[in-house]
């Protein structure tokens, strides 16, 4: 399998507190990887480091063999703003709050980004817009405005708007945290049919019902340290760990 | 002298009101910009300087600047003082409705939610292509009735100019009102200056109606 993703020795702090400790991860392809722990833990800042929104004080970043980040001497050496632009449209992401661009119609949201940065053409990013639109069940709002949409909506377009610019791997920053409870499920059948369709993605969530469903490997983090991982049904039901144990137990809420 | 010439002598004077006020736009939009970016700047002295320059220009009255502009080169460089009195009227109403401006424009962008330009920059925007496209056209829409405020306020001030003896529209209502000793170019005055503002507000009401599309 190929390595799409791989973090090496990861470290950041944020003053003097350090938040990832020499972390190790690595996707291959057409894998689902969760990533869960409780807040604070550093997940959100390792997908942050991974999507080039933090910058890592020591480590590799690499993806598809392309180096973003090179550790040397312990201290993360980024690739050129060139090499780096190339390494962004590799990736794509889903944010907690969506960030859809409110000034722009849900068509647009998904549009720019390839025509502007891809220098694809008109008509081409159309059509795929509009069938991404359709497989998302929004066929219909192409011309509404976020606002008019509902958060689980909202969501939806962000994924297609993600999914535009073709990216190798996608990242989900816990896609349902901002939902109401409801709608939760609308993005979990849209991340379960990507799986499907062989997607590699890497997703932070506090779904552990849904983790232990459509990943293939399950993170736990705390503290800034890989806990446990391992097969989603080993983690989950199975853990080994203290902590893990006492996550799990206060997630499903004994 | 009958209203009506009155009327028609100040209505004279209307032309370079408008040239000042219209003038003073042309520059002082974009200035702004400018100014808020630099007060914006990493560079601490960049920013400190333009804070301090800011500063004063708000803490100053704009009639003691109007004065400076126009007579300062005189008495600093013995530079004698234009006969055409629009260039220092425009560029003193400028620079200091710039700083106006600039604040505005700083409390627009620095209200932009992060998240915007993080959106962006995933999907690869370059900083210009995110500033220009995603951050400028929101924040002209939040900052538009601040900047309404501001236009309101230049239609009135641009009667400062008497103070250079700019003979705009107030400049002159005051000398005949002197002359005349009659109260009633003041009024035709004011009156002037009310139905310019009602157009301003009509025309910004549309303005921010135009970008109602979106919340």
């Amino acid at each position: 399998m190929k390595k799409l993703l791989e973090i090496n020795h990861c470290r950041k702090s944020f003053g003097g507190l350090e938040v990832l400790k020499d972390l190790n991860i690595s996707v291959e392809e057409s894998q689902v990887l969760s990533i869960i722990g409780p807040s604070g833990s550093g997940k959100s800042t390792l997908l942050r480091c991974a999507t080039l929104l933090e910058t890592m004080d020591g480590g590799d970043l690499i993806y598809d063999g392309l180096y973003a980040a090179r550790d040397q001497g312990g201290k993360a050496v980024y690739a050129s703003p060139q090499e780096l632009h190339r390494v962004r449209n590799m990736f794509g992401l889903v944010f907690q709050n969506f960030n859809l661009f409110p000034h722009y119609s849900v068509l647009k949201n998904i549009m720019e980004a390839p025509m502007l940065v891809q220098k694809r053409g008109r008509k081409e990013v159309e059509e795929e817009a509009r069938s991404l639109l359709e497989q998302m069940g929004l066929a219909d709002r192409a011309d509404a405005y976020p606002y008019q949409l509902s958060g689980g909506q909202q969501q939806r377009v962000s994924i297609a708007r993600a999914l535009a610019m073709k990216p190798k791997i996608l990242f989900f920053d816990e896609p349902t945290s901002a939902l109401d409870p409801e709608l939760t499920w609308e993005i979990l059948r849209v991340i379960r049919m990507l799986a499907e369709e062989k997607m590699t993605m890497v997703i932070v969530t506090h779904e552990m019902a849904f983790a232990r469903e459509v990943s293939d490997w399950v993170v736990f983090m705390n503290d800034g340290i890989i806990v446990e991982q391992g097969d989603p049904r080993e983690v989950i039901d199975h853990p080994t760990q203290e902590r893990t144990i006492q996550f799990l137990r206060k997630m499903s809420g004994d | 002298m009958t209203l009506t010439t009155m009327i028609l002598k100040m209505g004279d004077g209307f032309g370079k009101t408008c040239a000042i006020f219209f003038l003073t736009l042309l520059f002082s939009l974009p200035l702004g910009m400018v100014v808020a970016l630099l007060r914006m700047s990493k560079n601490r002295l960049i920013s400190a300087l333009t804070r301090a320059v800011i500063s004063v220009l708000r803490g100053t009255p704009l009639m003691l600047q109007l004065l400076a502009v126009t007579y300062g080169p005189y008495y600093l460089f013995g530079i004698s003082v234009s006969r055409n009195k629009l260039i220092p009227v425009v560029v003193a109403f400028s620079i200091n409705y710039a700083a106006y401006f600039a604040e505005i424009y700083r409390g627009g962008i620095e209200s932009m939610p992060v998240g915007q330009y993080e959106a962006a920059q995933v999907l690869g925007y370059t900083k210009f292509q995110t500033f220009m496209r995603i951050i400028l056209p929101q924040v002209i829409k939040r900052i538009l009735p601040s900047v309404t405020n501001e236009v309101v306020t230049l239609v009135k001030d641009t009667s400062m100019a008497f103070t250079v003896s700019y003979q705009e529209m107030f400049t002159i209502g005051k000398q005949i009102a002197n002359s005349q000793t009659s109260f009633v170019p003041f009024l035709v005055a004011g009156a002037f200056y009310y139905v310019f503002n009602l157009l301003v507000d009509f025309i910004m009401g549309r303005a921010e109606k135009h970008l109602s599309y979106y919340r």
